[in-house]
């Protein structure tokens, strides 16, 4: 959990300058690039970097419009994504880029660009071509899967999303002039099984220019370690389901439910919705509702211990997850992954640092082999992690009582960035203003934007019947890439 | 001997048994999963709810498409007269009728092939090009187990093959392989794990299920009632090999009552396997496959010995 707040008119740097910046890896990890027409013909780049235990920094330059760039994706594989969207988003071209195909769907003719999208394709006799959705056959979201194949071998896996945009940074942008704190009921729906994170990254955007107090973090890390170990079951549960487990896909589909429900019992909503708001708390704790949590935590901790045994000293499910879909650190590295997965393939990428988390640290596990296994084991593992860190912090806490609504301004010229580590990596929320202190952009970015291409490379050379279970271990948002 | 009570018991266990064996294998996987369950009737239900639908058709669907389920059906019917699903006496019987159970289904899986081909998908075909290489590899099984049986009995009809009652060390030794090797071909059969998952939602991990995806209403209902029919029937062949009154005609209340018991046991038992045993990857299935094929082999090599002792 973290923010910071820089002002705009400081952090411009030359063009050529920024470029080289940008292209080496020493000035710390590029957390998010986006772009901006400032309407005076010229294009404002912005990059949000990382530098690990120093903090985030903001670096920014300007561009004439309609000038083709030179790209930086051939150098730092990591920045294609972003290039395809400042593409999409601001017109530039660039030039040298490897594949300057469209991220999502916008515009009024977006059904048309949808149809026409050209998929990458192999050629040959033996090879054929296997096309998934973009409407599956299960109750899931939306999303065109290109499969290349030599018999059951998998030689190029094509993602399109794009399906769900719907406007989020535009509706979030109209919602600014009544006052941004009435945004995060929006913000909240961006991912939906995200909605802690993305509130909380929306919140710290929001807060950085006044912190909120230590009380205020902590019932806001409450809800992100409930949604974490939330969505983590559900994740084991979905992961035990696709390889025909029932015992430890109804286990561990049990136990989510009873943590969804302590949510719902702190905050009225299974998913966390409304227990986060700038500036304040924005749900009580009192000793019943502390007593009902620690209810839960007792529960999961008696629980399971015996469906991970289950689980993960079965043979069968080994043999399924070990050396299947793997990610290697290099290349994890180079996509720039985010999350759970990146710390399943060894980088240590973790934004649990700062805020609540720096008077009560969070472990941050990592696993070394980027398989399919290493994202389950890992997810078992932030399990035990997210509940023990939650009983510790619940200790002797003597509650507090729900805020008021607070109005925030971001102040004038200012970028303020907000980033949290959701349960699938950092949601990040960046508000700009202009000198008059109207917000001219607000930019969201869920983890998924960065990691569905590690999905992609996973696949390749594993068997198209072990796709379900690759995906399923990424385990992405598709609404939260599509916006 | 086939006596008109012995018809009308069988007819009935057509009718029913695949009813209650899919019901039973789904209650046994509820308990597992320490879940209530659906009625033991579900089966029936669904069939129903199914029948009452209109049929849905794709733009390149042609007759194919619209006949394989219904030639499916028949084959799956056919072939299953000869088989003594009681442990008493099949409808039909004559010598080498084996050879038509084996090919009458090997029919019904030709006609969903060609349909599944018929819709132009490109899961469908790969669906039927794993399901070809499945049947492929489990047929030498079934043939080495009918050939060894054949062998130890001196029987050449099916419902003599399955009354086997083994005596000797050798003939357990035979019995037991032929056991195996045919556990393995109804699970196949069956489309039943581990090889293939008949609750899976992933269309690409589909075996049988992926076949079938374009088929809806009437037609989706005898393809069910087909997989059913043909699970039912293998686990009352399996009951008749196990079952020590297989075939006795001076104790045909024992023969049926045992089949009965052994049946639903053996529902039980697939029931609590799929609950307990993870799925196989694909590349793994040929091997569990070819297991199959060297318990046929040792059977067949066993009655050698059987003849030398």
């Amino acid at each position: 959990m973290r923010a910071l707040a820089v002002d705009r008119v400081a952090s411009w740097l030359p063009e050529l300058g920024w470029r080289d910046w940008l292209a080496s890896p020493e000035v710390g990890r590029p957390v998010a690039v986006f772009g901006r027409n400032a309407g005076d013909g010229r294009v404002e780049l912005t990059a949000v970097l990382d530098h690990g235990v120093d903090g985030l920094a903001v670096v920014a330059t300007r561009v004439a419009a309609g000038v083709p760039q030179p790209s930086l994706a051939a150098a730092a594989p990591g920045l294609a994504g972003f290039e395809r969207e400042i593409h999409e988003q601001c017109g530039i071209a660039y030039v040298g880029h490897p594949w300057l195909k469209p991220v999502r769907a916008q515009g009024a003719d977006s059904a048309a660009a949808m149809d026409a999208y050209p998929y990458y394709a192999v050629e040959g006799k033996p090879v054929h071509e296997v096309a998934v959705g973009p409407v599956h056959a299960g109750v899931i979201e939306p999303g065109s899967f290109r499969f290349q194949c030599h018999g059951e071998r998998v030689l190029h896996l094509e993602i399109q999303l794009g399906y769900q945009h719907r406007g989020v940074e535009r509706l979030l942008l109209a919602k600014a002039p009544g006052g941004l704190e009435r945004a995060v009921p929006l913000v909240e729906t961006v991912a939906g099984d995200s909605s802690v994170a993305h509130a909380i990254a929306f919140c710290l955007a929001l807060e950085a220019q006044e912190p909120v107090s230590a009380e205020v973090a902590l019932s806001r890390g409450i809800l992100l370690e409930l949604e974490r170990v939330g969505i983590h079951l559900a994740g084991l549960s979905g992961m035990a389901a696709d390889i025909a487990h029932l015992q430890a896909a109804a286990g561990y589909g049990r136990l989510r439910t009873v943590v969804i429900n302590a949510s719902m019992r702190l905050c009225g909503s299974r998913f966390g919705r409304g227990g986060v708001r700038p500036g304040a708390c924005g749900y009580a704790l009192d000793a019943e509702g502390r007593a009902g949590l620690a209810n839960a935590i007792a529960t999961l901790k008696h629980d399971l211990p015996a469906i991970d045994e289950r689980f993960f000293g079965d043979l069968a499910v080994r043999r399924r997850f070990v050396g299947v879909g793997v990610l290697d650190m290099k290349r994890a590295t180079e996509i720039g992954m985010v999350g759970l997965c990146a710390r399943a393939s060894g980088v240590r990428v973790d934004q649990r640092i700062g805020g609540i988390y720096e008077q009560f640290p969070l472990p941050s596990t990592t696993a070394a082999t980027g398989d399919c296994w290493a994202r389950e084991w890992l997810r078992m593992r932030e399990i035990h992690e997210s509940l023990a860190w939650l009983a510790r912090v619940l200790e002797g806490q003597p509650g507090w009582a729900r805020g008021p609504r607070t109005a925030f301004s971001p102040g004038r010229s200012r970028l303020c960035v907000g980033v949290a580590e959701g349960c699938r990596g950092e949601v990040v929320y960046a508000l700009e203003t202009d000198a008059a202190g109207d917000v001219v952009q607000v930019k969201v970015q869920d983890p998924s934007f960065r990691n569905w291409m590690g999905l992609q490379v996973a696949v390749r050379d594993n068997e198209i019947a072990d796709f379900p279970i690759c995906n399923k271990s990424f385990d992405l948002s598709y609404c939260g890439h599509d916006l | 001997m086939t006596t008109p009570l012995v018809v009308l018991a069988d007819l009935a266990a057509f009718a029913l048994g695949p009813i209650l064996a899919v019901g039973v294998i789904q209650r046994t996987r509820s308990v597992w999963a320490g879940r209530r369950g659906p009625p033991i009737l579900q089966p029936w239900f669904d069939l129903q709810r199914l029948v009452r639908k209109t049929a849905v058709y794709g733009h390149t669907a042609t007759a194919i498409f619209r006949v394989a389920p219904w030639v499916g059906l028949a084959a799956a019917i056919a072939g299953g007269v000869v088989v003594p699903i009681l442990g008493v006496a099949p409808l039909l019987s004559f010598p080498l009728d084996f050879v038509w159970l084996a090919y009458a289904w090997g029919l019904g899986r030709a006609a969903l092939m060609l349909g599944a081909l018929d819709t132009g998908s490109a899961f469908e075909g790969m669906g039927a090009a794993r399901e070809a290489t499945f049947a492929t590899l489990v047929e030498p099984a079934l043939f080495l187990v009918f050939g060894a049986l054949s062998l130890l009995t001196g029987q050449h009809a099916l419902a003599g093959l399955l009354a086997v009652q083994p005596t000797s060390g050798g003939d357990v030794f035979v019995w037991g392989a032929s056991v195996a090797a045919l556990t393995v071909v109804v699970l196949i059969e069956g489309a039943r794990l581990p090889a293939d998952d008949p609750a899976t939602h992933l269309e690409l991990t589909m075996v049988h299920e992926v076949m079938v995806l374009d088929h809806s209403g009437p037609e989706l209902a005898a393809i069910q009632a087909t997989a059913a029919l043909k699970l039912a029937l293998g686990i009352g062949m399996l009951a008749a090999l196990l079952n020590p009154w297989s075939g006795d005609q001076g104790a045909i209340g024992l023969a049926l009552g045992c089949n009965l018991a052994l049946s639903l046991g053996l529902a039980v038992a697939i029931g609590s396997m799929e609950s307990l045993a993870a799925r196989l990857a694909t590349r793994d299935v040929p091997r569990y496959l070819l297991g199959a094929v060297i318990a046929g082999g040792v059977a067949l090599l066993g009655t050698l010995w059987q003849g030398a002792a």
